[in-house]
């Protein structure tokens, strides 16, 4: 359980985060969600401690950010940036093995735990010995994921993972997503700026804007009771017109 | 990094045993061929012996010898009286030996010439003017005098010629030394200045005019060492000390004409005079053992400041690209180190190193400095920021992300930082030879010194080579540093999109 309380973050004369207060419950599916510059990845930051807060307090587990030693929550915490940032010269199963090397786990462990992950996130053995650039866009995001969940942490953070891929890519990675999230039971947050994605994939939808939260819950309360106009304006904008074609008349 | 190593190695101290006497010798022809005849005593007499040829002028030559940095050398005494000791102006030889003395030299004695001042017109025309003596002068008014442009200056020079003979010329100017010799052939000059040891009076026929005044004061070649040397090794003095009265004026012009005019070596020429022509039982260092020795001191001093620089620049470099704050502080001040051109640099380090290899070291060292801080700084800076966020946010310690994430991707740009110092360098390195530290500037400025192009060639040459011979090292090495990762980029497809 993540709690988050009236954090605030300027960059300069910019507000990203404007004393957001949020909680995170242990196990399920959270997804940020708001128009761009809104503050998700700040937020993200935040938790990873990569980027201070000026005012307010984030808890993990009951303590104190600040209270924890960094380097060991972060290991407790799977991350996956907005980009990738997969480790450009060393091959993808040196980018997933980079810290259980460092933590000395034996070869047989690593062994075994890059089995599963390779199963959980349906990719050849053989990609693992190929560099980032030789991998597709959906292999480099099951890399960066098989990275994140190495160690088995138990919380789980994404910044729009699926932003750069193709649609079609893009979908089937959504189902897989919510296999694989279902599976592993963690705490995840993940960001995306996607109502279609975030209702395929959430149990509970954040519903951002200017640093602050606007209204949170399941798509369909943020549709049956928007707390404010913007959050019918938000769901307006990303109707596709798809879908009222689709509708039966 | 195999090759930091090897670099390491190299830098190795190789000076010779502590028992090496150390000859220093003035920036000009004669001085030079008695520094390396001082020298090949030593040698015949089975000592070390080592020659700093052409280390500069009289003032940093005598101070090497005050502090130690070379044991002997040859020195004129008129140079002694007027110019080191001007402010005491010993009147006697016995006040110049105690001034010495205070010092810790002691003044050996007359080699047995003298080479004065003196002024020299083209045989034929000072017949046909029948002037033989310096105040026969005064009944040609209109001749043309062209002076070295030291000699028109100093006041015991052309202004106190005139007044002590009161000469009438008035078409009087100064003109580069070797010049006024050549408008002397020509005929666009009657008369110039000369030593009465040079080379040229033979070569261009001069006839040098009777100082019947007595005017110019008296150059005697002596020899000064150190006091402690007799202590540290008596037999050196006794081998330098053989010399004394053993050269007279016609000897030593014959020996300068032999290098400036018939192009041998210094060493050949001191060779022959003490073992006889043909016969040197000296093996005067060939063509190729000459090359290879330049390039075995040329290639000490960069390596050695390169190395340095390495070590030191690296992680001022890190730093600076953790803490931008302190990074511009960092590369502000190296870069001030650049803007100092490089002759200032190797002068100011002199009095505060000595002469020799030390001087030039620090000056390569601190040029090569900037250009590595710089490239580390910006290796480190343009990783992409979703690599180094990623980094971090996987938990792993500063020290093991930086070994196995950071300097890896910077290393490209590190090598091309390292490579341009190492370029810079080889380049800087020519200038040392002005202080004394060898290396390929050495012929270079002799090349210089005797307007000998060959000679001049014998070290540009190979520096040239080495510039070009370190550019493709360090190239070859790029490629072979670039991560896996990295080199085949190119060749694939751009990141990010595609199929899965
Ligand atoms: N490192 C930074 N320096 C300056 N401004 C920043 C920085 N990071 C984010 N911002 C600003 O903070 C705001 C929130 O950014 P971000 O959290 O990246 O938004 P989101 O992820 O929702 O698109 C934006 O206005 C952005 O321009
Ligand atoms: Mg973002």
């Amino acid at each position: 359980m993540i709690r988050i309380d009236g954090v605030s973050k300027c960059y300069g004369d910019t507000v990203a985060l404007d004393g957001l207060s949020l909680d995170i419950d242990a196990g399920g599916t959270t997804v940020l969600i708001g128009p761009s510059g809104c503050g998700k990845s700040t937020l993200l930051r935040c938790l990873l401690g990569l980027v201070q807060a000026e005012r307010g307090e984030i808890c993990f587990g009951g303590r104190r950010l600040q209270d924890h030693d960094l380097l060991t929550l972060r290991r407790r915490i799977g991350y996956v940036v907005q980009q990738g940032g997969l480790f450009p010269h060393l091959d993808a199963r040196s980018n997933v093995t980079l810290v259980a090397a460092w933590l000395g786990w034996s070869s047989e462990r690593i062994a075994a735990r890059l089995d599963e992950l390779l199963a959980l996130t349906r990719l050849p053995a053989a990609a693992m010995v190929r560099f980032p650039a030789e991998l597709s866009g959906g292999q480099q995001q099951r890399v960066s994921l098989m990275r994140a969940l190495m160690l088995d942490p138990d919380y789980l953070l994404l910044d729009e993972p699926l932003g750069a891929l193709d649609p079609m890519i893009r979908h089937d990675l959504q189902i897989e997503l919510r296999d694989i999230f279902g599976r592993l039971g963690k705490t995840v947050v993940l960001v995306t700026h996607d109502l279609h994605e975030a209702a395929w994939l959430a149990d509970r939808i954040v519903l951002m804007r200017a640093g602050r939260v606007v209204q949170q819950g399941r798509l369909d309360e943020l549709i049956r009771a928007p707390a404010e106009p913007f959050v019918e304006a938000f769901i307006r904008a990303q109707r596709s017109p798809l879908d009222s074609l689709a509708e039966p008349h | 990094m195999r090759w930091l190593g090897a670099l390491l190695l190299l830098a190795l101290p190789v000076g010779g045993p502590a028992q090496t006497v150390t000859i220093g010798s003035k920036n000009f022809t004669e001085n030079v061929i008695l520094g390396e005849l001082l020298r090949q005593l030593l040698v015949d007499a089975g000592m070390e012996a080592r020659h700093q040829a052409a280390l500069g002028g009289t003032r940093l030559v005598f101070n090497a010898l005050a502090a130690g940095e070379i044991d002997a050398y040859v020195e004129y005494s008129g140079t002694l009286a007027r110019e080191i000791f001007a402010a005491e102006a010993p009147a006697s030889d016995t006040a110049l030996s105690e001034l010495l003395a205070a010092r810790g030299i002691v003044l050996a004695g007359p080699l047995g010439f003298e080479n004065n001042y003196a002024l020299g017109m083209r045989e034929p025309r000072a017949a046909e003017l029948d002037i033989r003596k310096i105040s026969d002068l005064r009944r040609h008014p209109d001749l043309v005098f062209r002076f070295g442009n030291e000699f028109m200056e100093r006041a015991d020079g052309w202004p106190g010629l005139r007044a002590a003979y009161g000469l009438p010329q008035t078409d009087v100017q100064g003109i580069d030394h070797d010049l006024a010799y050549r408008a002397l052939a020509a005929g666009d000059a009657d008369l110039t200045d000369l030593y009465t040891t040079d080379a040229e009076i033979e070569y261009y026929g001069l006839r040098s005019l009777v100082d019947d005044r007595q005017y110019f004061p008296r150059y005697a070649a002596v020899l000064l060492y150190r006091r402690d040397l007799a202590a540290r090794q008596p037999a050196a003095v006794t081998a330098l000390q053989s010399i004394l009265g053993r050269l007279d004026e016609t000897t030593v012009r014959r020996m300068n004409a032999a290098v400036k005019i018939a192009g041998r070596s210094e060493a050949e020429v001191a060779a022959d005079f003490l073992h006889g022509p043909g016969r040197t039982g000296l093996a005067v260092p060939g063509l190729w053992q000459r090359v290879a020795q330049r390039s075995a001191e040329h290639l000490l001093l960069v390596a050695v400041s390169l190395t340095a620089a390495v070590l030191i620049a690296l992680p001022l470099g890190i730093v600076a690209a953790r803490r931008p704050r302190l990074g511009q502080f960092v590369l502000g001040l190296t870069g001030i180190a650049q803007t100092v051109p490089a002759l200032a640099l190797l002068v100011v380090m002199v009095p505060l190193f000595g002469i020799g290899a030390g001087p030039a070291l620090v000056a390569l060292f601190l040029y090569a400095l900037l250009p590595i801080v710089r490239n580390t700084h910006a290796g480190l800076s343009g990783i992409d920021p979703a690599v180094r966020e990623s980094a971090l946010a996987l938990g792993l310690p500063d020290a093991y992300r930086l070994r196995r994430i950071e300097l890896p991707l910077a290393l490209p740009t590190i090598l091309a930082g390292i490579k341009t110092a190492a370029v810079i360098n080889v380049g800087g390195a020519t200038l040392g030879a002005l202080v004394g530290a060898g290396g390929y500037g050495q012929p270079i400025l002799a090349g210089i010194r005797l307007d000998d192009t060959g000679l001049i060639l014998e070290g540009a040459l190979p520096a040239a080579g080495l510039a070009l011979a370190v550019q493709w090292a360090f190239d070859a090495a790029e490629r072979r540093c670039l991560p896996p990762g990295l080199r085949r980029r190119s060749g694939a497809r751009s990141p990010g999109r595609g199929t899965s």
